[in-house]
C-alpha cells in the first residue's frame, strides 16, 4: 500500500512539473493558436541562468531558500526578456503567415537557444549545489522532499492565479477578447501587440519557474534538458485541451500519474513483456485514445473556448 | 500549369544527366566519401518527397514520419540478415517493406482522421516515438529486433547475384561500393520522383490540395476525405518504407538511435524549407539539408582555424546554430520555402486572410 | 590543410597554453617530414593514424578524452622519432568526429580510407564501430577500439577488428560475479537506460548474477535522456533488493543515486565504466557515498606508466582524464608497437602482427584472442568514498607483472576475495618493491 501511495505521490510530482510547463505552452496556444516549441529550451534558460546565480551564492552563508529565491528572481527578467524577443522576431511577422510557418521558425528558435546555451554553458552536466534539504518526509510510508511539496502547491496556485488574471482583470479580458478575433478586439480599442506581448511574459516567467523547480528536484541542469520537457509538457496541454488553463493542469496531472503508475504497475499486470520501458507507450497511448474520442483534448470545447 | 510542368521535367531531366556523371566528378575530385554523403542525401530525397505527400500536398503535418523509414529498414534487416537466418533478395523485401510501411501508414492514419493541425502532429509524433520504443525493446521476452543492440550482418543489395558493398569491374572501369549504390537510389529516387509527379496530377493529388486547402469545401465537393486522407499517409509511408530498406542494405546494420524524433523533425524541415508541395524545391530541401551539414565539417575547421587560428565553435554547435538560423531566416522572408510552387506563391503575395 | 610549419605548432602551441584542449581543433600536427629527416641517409615516411569517436553531441567530452589519449601516444611516438622499416616514421593524426550517430561513423570512415590511414583508432561507441568496422575490413585497415564494448564488434569475423577493453560479456559477468560473491548479493533489483551499452552489461550482468545465486526481484528500464526515476525506484524499493544495479552512464546514475536516497532506499548501487567517473560524484552529491562501480583494466595510478601518462596528460590538454583516453592511449601505442613489430606501416603486415600483441599498456598487459578481444581483461571495482572512487581490487585478468603486486597491494581492506573464482593468482610479494603501491 505504500507503494502505492508513493507512486501517487511521484505521479503527482511529474505532473505537476509538467503542468507548470505546460501552462506557459496553454497560455500562448490560447492566445495565439501557435505552438510555442521553444517553451521548453526557455525553461532550459531559465534552469541555467538560475543555477549560475546559485552556484555563485552557494558559498555566501545565505539560508539555502533565499539563494533559490534570488537565483529565481535573475532568471525570471532573462527569460521574459527572451520571450518577448522571440515573439517579436520570430512569431509577429508571420501572425497571418498559414499555420506550419510559425511552427517551423519555432523549431529553429528551439534548435538556436539550444545551441546558444551549449556554447555558453558548456556539455556537460551541471549539479545543483546541496543547498536545499534533500532529507525526505514520510508520510503513510511514502517518502517526500520540501521542493516536490512545493512544486505541487506552485503548480495548483500559478493556474488559480491565471485563472484570476484571464477571467477576473482587465487585461484578462482583453486576452480573451484577444483570443476571439484579434481584428474585432483590435477595432473595441485593444492594442493586441501590447496583449501578446503580455502573454509572452507571463508564459516566460513561469517558464523561468518550472525551469528552477526541475532543476531544483532533479539536482541537475543541462542544455538539452528543455526539449523532452516541452514535449511531455506539449503533451500534457494537448491531453487536456490546448488553451484551457484547468486543462493544462488536468492534462499534466494525468500524464504524470500515468507515467508513474504505468511504470510501477503495468509490468506486473502483463507478466513483465511490458515493463517500464514502454513507459512513454503507455503516455502516448492514452494521449490517442483521449484524442480519437475527444479530438479537442478532455477539457476542450468543439470550437476552443480559449484561456 | 503545363508549361509549368515542361520546365519542371526539362528541369529533372538536367539534373539527371549531370546526376548521372556526379559520382565521378565528385569521387575523383573530393574523394569516395562525398559520394557516400551524396548517397545519403539520395535517401533523405526520397524521404523528403515521400513526407511532402502527407505534408506538402494533403496539409497533413506529421512529425513522425521516420517511423516508415524505421519499419522498412527493419524489415529489410530481418529478412536479409542472419539474425533469423533469412536471407531473402532484395526484390522481395523492398516491396514487401513498402507494403508493410503503407499499412503503418494507415494504421496511424485511421485514429487521427478526425484530428486537426497540432492535435495531430502531436499524435503522428507520439506514434514516431511508440515505433521506435517498440523496436528498441522487442528483443525481450522474444528477440524480434535485437533491441538496442541493433541487427548487424546484413545482406547487401544483390542486383542479378552481383553484390553492390563490392567493387565491381565493367568495362574496364572499376566501380567502387559507393558509385554502385549512388546509381541505384538515383534510379530509385527517380521513380520516386516520377510518382510523385504523376500523383500531384491526379485525380487523388488535386483530391489531396482540396483537402489542404479546405476540407469542410472538400467533403462537400464530394471527395471522400477519409480516404484520401489514408491514402495520403499510405503513399507517403510506402517511400519511407523504400527508403528505409535502401538505408539497410547500403549501411549493413540497422540500430534504433538512426530513428530519432530528430530525424522525423529534419525531413520535415526539408520540406518546408524547400517548398512544401513542389516537388523540385522539396529535392532541393533534401539535398542542401543533406549535404550543408557535410560541407560545413569539411569547412567549418580550417575556415575558423585561418580566421581566428582557433576553432572557436566546433562544427557540430557551428552547424545546428547555423541550421536554426536558417530554418528562421527562411520562414521570415520565404514563408513558402525557398523554391515554392508557383500557385502557393501567388496565394502568398495575395493572401489578406 | 598545408600550412607553414611554424605558424601550425604556434597555432597549436599558443592554443595549449592558453586555451587548454576542451576547446581546441584537432589540428594535424605539424608535418615534420622534413626533420626527420635530417640524419641524411634515412628517408622519411609519414604514416597516417586515424581516430574517431563522437566531438560534439551529447557524448562530446568523452569523445575529446579519447582523441587526446590517442593523440598524446601520437605524438610520443614522433617525438622517439621511431625507425620503422629503415625509415623514420612521422606519424600524422586524423582526428574525425561521427556524433555518435551510425551513418555519421560510415561516413566518416570512408573519409579515412580515403584518406589511405594506416590503421584506425575508434570509434567510442559500438552503434558506430560496428558498420564502420565493415569499411574497414574491405579496405584491409587495422582497427582498434578503445571503448566500443558490444559483444558484436569482433564476432563479426573481421580480421581487422580489435579491442582494448574488456567487453560487455567480460565486464558484465565480473561484476555479476562480483555482486554475488563479495558482496553477497542475494536479491537483487536491474536497471538498464535502453542503449546499446546499457543494456548489454545489464544482460550479462543478469546472467551472471542468476549463476551466482541471486534473484533478480527487478528488471526495470529508463533512457539516456531521463531524469526522472520515481516510478521505477518506487517499485524497486518495494521488492527490497541487496543491490541495484545500473548499465547506463553517469548522468543518470548520479541523479539516480540521489533519488534513491530520497526515497530512503538504503541498498548500494553497482555500475560498470560508464558509470564510473568524477562525474558521478558531482551529480550524485553526498548521495554517491558507498556506490561501487567497475572500470577495465588496472587502476591507473597502480600501473607502471599510470602515473606518468595522467600527469603528462593533464600538462598536456589541463583538463582531466573523463574516462576512456588511457584505452585509446593503450589502443594506439597497440598499434606502434604491431607497426614496429611488422617492421612495416603496411596495414596487411601489421595485421599479421596485431594478434600476436603483448604490450604492457597502462590499463593492462594487452594480448588478443583469437577474435580481437582483448584476453582475460583484467576488472576492477571500486567504491565511492568521501567523494572519490577508491579501489577495492581488481578481479579477472592476466596481470602484468610489475603491475599485478602494485593492483594487489593498493586494495583497501575488502574482505573475502579468497573465493572470487575470476581472481588472479596471488601476487609474488618478490616483484612488489620493484613498484611500490602508491595511494593516493
Amino acid at each position: 500500500m505504500d507503494t502505492f501511495i508513493q507512486q501517487i505521490i511521484n505521479g503527482l510530482v511529474l505532473g505537476s512539473i509538467y503542468a507548470l510547463v505546460a501552462l506557459g505552452y496553454t497560455m500562448v496556444y490560447g492566445i495565439l493558436g501557435l505552438i510555442n516549441f521553444a517553451h521548453g529550451e526557455v525553461v532550459m534558460i531559465g534552469a541555467l541562468t538560475a543555477l549560475t546565480v546559485i552556484k555563485l551564492l552557494a558559498d555566501s552563508g545565505l539560508p539555502g531558500t533565499v539563494v533559490v529565491l534570488i537565483g529565481l528572481l535573475a532568471a525570471v527578467p532573462v527569460c521574459m526578456a527572451l520571450g518577448f524577443t522571440i515573439e517579436r522576431i520570430a512569431y509577429r511577422p508571420l501572425r497571418n503567415a498559414p499555420r506550419l510557418a510559425p511552427l517551423i521558425t519555432a523549431i529553429g528558435v528551439s534548435i538556436v537557444l539550444q545551441q546558444l546555451a551549449m556554447i555558453f554553458w558548456g556539455r556537460n552536466y551541471h549539479a545543483f549545489p546541496p543547498i536545499l534539504p534533500t532529507s525526505s518526509r514520510e508520510i503513510g510510508g511514502a517518502h517526500i522532499t520540501d521542493v516536490q511539496i512545493v512544486i505541487i502547491l506552485l503548480a495548483v496556485a500559478i493556474m488559480a492565479g491565471l485563472m484570476l488574471l484571464v477571467n477576473r482583470t482587465r487585461l484578462g479580458r482583453a486576452m480573451r477578447a484577444t483570443a476571439e478575433n484579434p481584428q474585432i478586439a483590435g477595432l473595441m480599442g485593444v492594442n493586441i501587440n501590447v496583449i501578446i506581448s503580455a502573454t509572452f511574459l507571463i508564459g516566460s516567467a513561469l517558464a523561468a519557474v518550472a525551469g528552477v523547480m526541475v532543476s531544483a528536484n532533479y539536482s541537475i541542469a543541462h542544455y538539452h534538458m528543455g526539449f523532452i520537457l516541452g514535449l511531455k509538457a506539449f503533451t500534457a496541454a494537448v491531453l487536456g485541451g490546448i488553451g484551457n488553463l484547468p486543462g493544462a493542469m488536468l492534462g499534466g496531472v494525468l500524464l504524470g500519474l500515468i507515467e508513474s503508475l504505468g511504470a510501477g504497475y503495468i509490468g506486473d499486470l502483463t507478466g513483465g513483456f511490458l515493463g517500464s520501458h514502454y513507459q512513454d507507450v503507455f503516455a502516448f497511448f492514452v494521449l490517442i485514445l483521449v484524442l480519437v474520442f475527444r479530438p479537442s483534448g478532455l477539457m476542450g470545447e468543439k470550437v476552443a473556448e480559449r484561456a | 500549369m503545363s508549361t509549368d510542368k515542361r520546365r519542371a521535367l526539362l528541369g529533372m531531366v538536367l539534373i539527371g544527366v549531370a546526376l548521372a556523371i556526379l559520382p565521378f566528378i565528385i569521387g575523383k575530385g573530393l574523394g569516395n566519401s562525398w559520394v557516400r554523403v551524396l548517397d545519403f542525401a539520395l535517401l533523405y530525397v526520397m524521404l523528403a518527397l515521400g513526407l511532402n505527400i502527407v505534408v506538402g500536398f494533403a496539409g497533413l503535418l506529421d512529425l513522425g514520419y521516420i517511423a516508415f523509414y524505421a519499419v522498412g529498414a527493419y524489415l529489410y534487416a530481418l529478412l536479409a540478415s542472419p539474425h533469423f537466418g533469412l536471407h531473402w533478395p532484395v526484390w522481395a523485401v523492398l516491396p514487401l517493406g513498402a507494403l508493410v510501411a503503407g499499412l503503418f501508414g494507415v494504421l496511424l492514419g485511421a485514429p487521427t482522421l478526425r484530428l486537426r493541425g497540432d492535435y495531430l502532429a502531436i499524435v503522428t509524433l507520439g506514434f514516431g516515438e511508440i515505433v521506435r520504443i517498440f523496436i528498441n525493446n522487442l528483443n525481450a521476452p522474444v528477440n524480434i529486433t535485437n533491441g538496442p543492440q541493433g541487427i548487424s550482418q546484413i545482406d547487401p543489395v544483390r542486383i542479378a547475384g552481383v553484390p553492390l558493398s563490392k567493387p565491381l569491374e565493367i568495362f574496364g572501369l572499376t566501380l567502387p561500393s559507393v558509385y554502385l549504390y549512388y546509381y541505384l537510389f538515383l534510379g530509385l529516387t527517380l521513380l520516386v520522383v516520377f510518382v510523385s509527379i504523376r500523383l500531384e496530377d491526379s485525380r487523388i493529388g488535386r483530391a489531396w490540395v482540396a483537402i489542404r486547402e479546405d476540407e469542410i469545401a472538400a467533403k462537400a465537393c464530394g471527395i471522400d476525405t477519409r480516404n484520401v486522407k489514408l491514402l495520403a499517409f499510405a503513399m507517403g509511408a510506402t517511400f519511407g518504407g523504400v527508403a528505409g530498406g535502401l538505408f539497410a542494405g547500403f549501411q549493413e546494420f540497422v540500430s534504433p538511435e538512426s530513428f530519432g524524433l530528430m530525424e522525423s523533425i529534419m525531413v520535415l524541415c526539408m520540406v518546408v524549407l524547400g517548398g512544401m508541395g513542389h516537388i523540385p524545391g522539396v529535392i532541393l530541401g533534401g539535398l542542401l539539408l543533406a549535404i550543408l551539414p557535410e560541407a560545413l565539417r569539411h569547412g567549418a575547421v580550417p575556415m575558423q582555424q585561418a580566421a581566428f587560428g582557433r576553432v572557436l565553435l566546433d562544427p557540430e554547435s557551428l552547424r545546428m546554430l547555423l541550421f536554426g538560423l536558417a530554418l528562421i531566416a527562411v520562414m521570415l522572408y520565404r514563408p513558402a520555402g525557398l523554391w515554392p510552387e508557383a500557385r502557393r506563391k501567388r496565394e502568398f503575395s495575395e493572401k489578406a486572410k | 590543410m598545408r600550412f607553414p610549419v611554424k605558424t601550425i605548432s604556434l597555432a597549436v602551441a599558443s592554443a595549449f597554453i592558453v586555451f587548454g584542449c576542451g576547446k581546441e581543433a584537432p589540428p594535424p600536427p605539424p608535418p615534420k617530414a622534413e626533420q626527420p629527416a635530417a640524419p641524411p641517409a634515412k628517408p622519411a615516411v609519414t604514416v597516417k593514424i586515424g581516430h574517431v569517436a563522437p566531438l560534439t553531441g551529447p557524448q562530446a567530452h568523452l569523445g575529446k578524452d579519447n582523441e587526446n589519449g590517442a593523440r598524446l601516444a601520437i605524438e610520443e611516438a614522433n617525438a622517439r622519432k621511431l625507425e620503422i622499416g629503415g625509415a623514420v616514421v612521422t606519424f600524422e593524426f586524423l582526428g574525425e568526429d561521427d556524433q555518435a550517430d551510425p551513418k555519421q561513423g560510415t561516413t566518416v570512415a570512408q573519409k579515412l580510407v580515403d584518406a589511405k590511414v594506416n590503421g584506425v583508432i575508434g570509434h567510442l561507441n559500438s552503434g558506430t564501430t560496428i558498420p564502420a568496422s565493415k569499411l574497414y575490413a574491405d579496405a584491409g585497415i587495422p582497427q582498434i577500439s578503445p571503448s566500443a564494448t558490444n559483444p558484436k564488434y569482433t564476432q563479426q569475423g573481421f580480421k581487422t577488428a580489435f579491442r582494448v577493453m574488456a567487453n560487455d560479456e567480460q565486464q558484465g559477468k565480473v561484476l555479476g560475479d562480483y555482486a554475488t560473491k563479495q558482496l553477497a548479493g542475494k536479491k537483487i533489483a536491474i536497471v538498464d537506460d535502453r542503449t546499446a551499452y546499457g543494456q548489454g552489461v545489464a544482460d550479462e550482468f543478469e546472467k551472471a548474477a542468476k549463476a551466482g545465486g541471486a534473484t533478480i526481484v527487478a528488471r526495470e528500464f529508463t533512457n539516456d535522456k531521463a531524469t526522472d526515476f520515481a516510478a521505477i525506484l518506487t517499485k524497486i524499493k518495494s521488492k527490497k533488493p541487496d543491490l541495484v544495479m545500473y548499465g547506463g552512464m553517469d548522468a543518470q546514475a548520479g541523479p539516480m543515486a540521489q533519488q534513491l536516497k530520497k526515497l530512503g532506499v538504503k541498498s548500494k548501487m553497482i555500475f560498470a565504466d560508464g558509470g564510473c567517473t568524477t562525474e558521478f560524484h558531482k551529480l550524485a552529491g553526498d548521495a554517491a557515498e558507498g556506490h561501487y562501480c567497475s572500470l577495465p583494466g588496472y587502476p591507473l595510478d597502480k600501473m607502471p606508466g599510470g602515473k606518468v601518462f595522467m600527469e603528462k596528460y593533464k600538462a598536456k590538454f589541463n583538463v582531466d582524464i573523463q574516462l576512456y583516453a588511457p584505452y585509446a592511449y593503450d589502443a594506439a601505442n597497440v598499434m606502434i608497437d604491431a607497426m614496429q613489430r611488422a617492421n612495416s606501416v603496411e596495414p596487411a603486415k601489421v595485421l599479421a602482427e596485431l594478434p600476436k600483441t603483448a604490450f604492457d599498456g597502462v590499463t593492462a598487459r594487452i594480448t588478443f584472442d583469437e577474435r580481437g578481444d582483448v584476453k582475460d581483461g583484467a576488472i576492477t571495482m571500486y567504491q565511492a568514498k568521501g567523494g572519490k572512487w577508491e579501489t577495492l581490487e581488481t578481479v579477472g585478468g592476466a596481470a602484468p607483472a610489475a603491475a599485478q603486486p602494485a593492483a594487489m597491494g593498493g586494495m583497501s581492506g575488502m574482505s573475502g576475495m579468497g573465493g572470487m573464482s575470476g581472481m588472479t593468482a596471488a601476487p609474488t610479494t618478490a616483484a612488489a618493491p620493484a613498484a611500490p603501491a602508491e595511494k593516493k
